[in-house]
């Protein structure tokens, strides 16, 4: 039985029929056609997947479309404001902080989740923080520095 | 230099679309009517098919087709072939079994593909895909390396008697034995190099379409090289001409090595395209990555060094077995020979090498190049060996270093193993090192760490590596079958912009930065006027790809080559139009000059005059203004450098803490040292990984027990520390850049200096040996092993 599912992404409504075994990010993937959230596995380990539900860093490969019925969820496309970057995308850029760019967005998702808890994190503080991103580029060195760099305004041109 | 020339940190290109999600990696992509497979798997290591019961998943819903080895064998596919030749120490070639796209007769490792089924929707091919009943007879598999040629291991393939693949030698024995029986010393090794996954982020994922109407097949694949799967995949496997094979790779989420080969799946869906009439789509789940991924590494070796009463190397003996895994993927023959063995030399004078290498098949995924591919296996052992050297002679570990290094002065230099160094300065890099590491400092430090009741140690690697394989006459000669130079073609657009075709492959390098930067240094021309053309065999005429560090080394020259074909016919229409003798025409900063006047004409106003000519020598020359070189490389390029990681061990935990990592590469020139310095960060974490956290693990049946983010210790964020890396450079001398290669420095040179500062740390407990991963558990038992004499045994 498909089941109707409508929330709010980037700022539109939307809605479609999915299975209810349809997780949301084969919902915004495949439905929404919003790929710039992606799926790196299949453990929930990889964060690859992140988006934010009603401001909150949620890796979407861990629930249900069903379950995000009526939430507010943003995804790395309704992160910049118009073709202006946010921070922490700009200081991702200045700060050389991808690479092949198939992590970043969950990166970039749950680093701008984190400021939102802890303005000022420590270098330690970032790298607990990502524990659930993995980036098989950067050796997170220069994901580590953006963030702090975006935390210090540095990012923010 | 201009602003976004040579040797400038110009911010990537690329980025602004990773940044906002409008990437176009390959599941991104979606064609209409596009229906979607699932392979269905091997669970056993080895078994005999007895029979496949596709019935009840051909009548599930939405099933489209179901293909197996039948359908494969009735239609008359080839197998993968591989891409190197081995000859062995007596002259014959490597054994080289069949590698069937679906295997219809006997699986050989978990994961191995036995049926695809096409369905509507993704999860209605996976619930069919569980339907197929496959009749399998277990019978008992070869597993692990060292014991493949045991007698009495199960047989993997009945033409590789005793698993062997083949047995190579390098060097002279006799000589070598000579220089050991005249040694003062003669230190000793053991060592595994672990097996390991290589886990770009992007599955590897494929869609394939068939278009009626022209006969043309297109395949969008993440891959490192577009027209090595058209070249491999439609001549040798589905028998489809290159003018009917289209191969893109988009934005690719990653390779190291990983991405190179073409794998069965992308063969798969491009037959049954043509079959079912559709576009059919396959991404892999992370579950499958790991089992079907080609995996990294996995040596299992013996060393001896010989050295005279002062400490100078006399001789180094090697005996390696090398793990293929069950078949042999692209270029995995020739990862354990020529990229190993060539570079046991190391940066030191040892004057005699000889190595000998068993190749072996076992029940287990294939192994292949993995970021290094053949350099960080030989770079671990000979500093590992190194190290042993230093703690039998008494001799500091810096110190050794420093009295076996080839001398600055000595380049061009021959090794006892067939190559020629061109050029490098391993003392410099070694004493920046040391200063930055504060080497001389370390002693009070360890102090300090054993008032807190923890172990200290301090390791040094100081390595070497070969980049850009080459060249192609000399591989030719040594089993590649293909040559390996590089392509680009410069097309100056009518109003001026630059588009660039090249054959190399971006997946992270940032090649539309770093190739940009060098058009714009070379013809003058503004940074955003620049576009570079990668991954798509209908736009670039024809390219090797990306591995093995050798974009910049031998696609950058061919791009260099290329521009200066653009700039000669350049000055040609410029003579002709000026009304002056093409000798006097000089190209600077985007204009040709007529020598000591100041008529000038930009470049956009030539490639004006080239495409829609008023005036132009058109019985002399051909309008438009676009080059295409080639450039095969005159020999490897060797980047070499000092890394040195500094550990702290909790004796209570086993857990090691990198207290610092210093690394100090020469790259040769550097166009961009952003990303220069990221590529050598990104290489040190995988480095890490190896030496702390990652390996592949697989029980006696053959099971892989590390199939999952859960089992596997992907480096994390926690995992990795702030690593100190610069440049200390000298230029290669036979390309026309002057550059080396970055790519792999980073995880060539790091594990082993990881491993030594752990052997450093618990040398005082009298533990002199650990294999990698240097876990918490390994590293606990070893130190309780080591307090309690009894049990050590």
């Amino acid at each position: 039985m498909p089941i109707a599912v409508s929330m709010t992404v980037n700022g539109k409504a939307v809605s479609g029929d999915v299975e209810a075994r349809t997780l949301l990010v084969t919902f915004i993937r495949e439905q929404l056609g919003l790929t710039g959230t992606h799926v790196g596995c299949d453990t929930s380990q990889c964060g690859a997947c992140v988006v934010h539900i009603d401001g909150e860093s949620v890796k979407s490969c861990t629930v249900l479309a069903a379950q995000a019925d009526g939430t507010d969820i943003m995804t790395i496309e309704g992160l910049a404001d118009g073709d202006t970057l946010h921070p922490m995308q700009e200081a991702f850029r200045e700060n050389h902080a991808l690479q092949c760019g198939f992590c970043t967005p969950g990166m970039v998702m749950s680093a701008v989740d984190l400021l939102k808890n802890n303005a000022n994190p420590s270098e330690q503080e970032i790298r607990e923080w990502l524990e659930g991103n993995l980036c098989r580029c950067t050796g997170y060195h220069n994901i580590v520095k953006a963030i702090k760099a975006c935390a210090d305004g540095a990012g923010a041109r | 230099m201009t602003e976004t020339g040579i040797g400038v940190a110009v911010r990537r290109v690329e980025d602004y679309r990773f940044l906002t999600g409008q990437g176009n990696y390959t599941d991104d992509i979606n064609r209409p009517g596009q229906a979607h497979a699932s392979i269905l798997r091997s669970p056993h290591a080895h078994a005999r098919i007895k029979g496949i019961d596709t019935k009840a998943a051909r009548a599930a819903p939405g099933v489209i087709a179901v293909f197996t080895g039948a359908d494969v064998a009735a239609d008359g596919l080839g197998g993968l072939p591989c891409g190197w030749q081995v000859t062995d120490r007596h002259g014959n070639p490597m054994v080289e079994p069949a590698h069937p796209i679906l295997v219809s007769d006997t699986v050989r490792h978990v994961g191995d593909q036995v049926a695809v089924v096409i369905a509507e929707r993704r999860n209605q091919a996976r619930d069919a895909a569980d339907k197929i009943v496959v009749d399998y007879e277990p019978l008992p598999a070869c597993v692990a390396t060292g014991a493949a040629m045991a007698k009495g291991s199960p047989q993997v393939w009945d033409e590789a008697a005793g698993n062997l693949c083949y047995d190579w030698e390098l060097g002279d024995r006799a000589a070598c034995d000579e220089a050991f029986s005249k040694a003062a010393h003669a230190a000793k090794v053991e060592i595994v190099n672990n097996r390991l996954i290589p886990n770009a982020m992007e599955p590897r994922t494929a869609v394939a379409e068939y278009d009626r109407g022209t006969g043309e097949y297109t395949l969008y694949t993440a891959n490192q090289n577009p027209h090595v799967v058209r070249l491999l995949m439609g001549a040798f496997v589905l028998q489809i001409p290159e003018h009917k094979l289209r191969v893109v790779a988009p934005d690719v989420g990653g390779g190291f090595g990983s991405k190179i080969h073409p794998y069965a799946e992308d063969a798969i869906l491009v037959w049954a395209s043509k079959k079912i009439r559709r576009p059919i789509k396959w991404t892999a789940d992370r579950s499958e990555s790991f089992m079907s991924d080609a995996h990294g590494r996995d040596h299992v070796s013996t060393a001896e060094l010989a050295l005279d009463a002062d400490g100078k190397f006399l001789a180094l003996k090697v005996d390696t077995t090398a793990n293929m895994g069950a078949y042999l993927s692209t270029f995995a023959p020739c990862v354990p020979t020529y990229l190993y063995a060539l570079l046991l030399a190391g940066v030191y004078t040892t004057p005699v090498v000889y190595c000998e290498v068993k190749a072996v098949f076992t029940h287990t995924v294939p192994v292949d190049a993995y970021r290094g591919a053949g350099r960080p296996e030989a770079t671990y052992l000979v500093e590992r060996i190194v190290d042993e050297a230093a703690r039998l002679t008494g001799i500091d570990r810096a110190e050794i270093r420093r009295r076996n290094f080839i001398p600055r002065d000595a380049f061009p230099y021959q090794t006892p193993v067939v190559v020629e160094y061109d050029s490098g300065d391993y003392q410099s890099t070694l004493e920046i090192a040391l200063k930055e590491a504060d080497y001389d400092g370390f002693e009070a430090r360890r102090k300090a760490s054993a008032d807190e009741g923890k172990l200290r140690g301090i390791g040094i690697s100081t390595y070497i590596e070969a980049c850009g394989i080459a060249p192609s006459a000399v591989v030719g000669s040594v089993g590649a079958r293909a040559g390996l130079y590089e392509s680009a073609a410069v097309r100056v657009n009518p109003t001026g912009s630059v588009s660039v075709f090249t054959g190399s492959h971006s997946h992270g390098q940032g090649h539309e930065t770093t190739f940009a930067q060098l058009v714009s240094e070379q013809l003058g021309v503004p940074f955003d006027q620049i576009e570079i053309v990668h991954g798509d065999t209908n736009r670039i005429p024809f390219g090797m790809g990306t591995y093995g560090s050798r974009s910049l080394a031998v696609g950058g020259s061919a791009l260099v080559k290329a521009m200066d074909k653009v700039i000669e016919k350049g000055k040609k229409i410029a003579a002709h139009i000026m009304e002056a003798a093409v000798e006097d025409i000089e190209f600077k900063d985007g204009s040709f000059t007529v020598a000591g006047t100041d008529k000038s004409m930009a470049l956009a106003e030539i490639s004006g005059a080239a495409y829609v000519p008023h005036n132009y020598p058109i019985t002399e020359l051909e309008p438009g203004l676009e080059e295409q070189a080639f450039y095969d490389p005159l020999n490897f390029t060797f980047p070499g450098g000092c890394h040195i990681c500094e550990v702290e061990i909790d004796r209570d935990t086993g857990v090691v803490d990198i207290a610092s990592f210093v690394a100090v590469d020469d790259v040769g020139r550097v166009i961009n040292p952003m990303i220069v310095e990221g590529q050598v960060q990104g290489g040190i974490a995988q480095g890490i990984g190896q030496a702390l956290y990652e390996s592949c693990v697989y029980d006696a049946d053959g099971q892989l027990l590390t199939g999952s983010y859960n089992d596997y210790n992907m480096p994390k964020a926690d995992l990795i520390p702030n690593m100190r890396v610069q440049t200390h450079n000298t230029l290669c001398t036979h390309n026309p850049l002057g550059v080396k290669g970055v790519g792999e420095v980073g995880a060539i040179g790091s594990p082993p200096a990881v491993m030594n500062a752990v052997l450093d740390a618990l040398g005082p407990l009298g533990i002199h040996h650990m294999d990698m991963p240097a876990t918490p558990q390994k590293v606990w038992a070893a130190i309780n092993g080591a307090s309690m004499p009894q049990a050590a045994e």
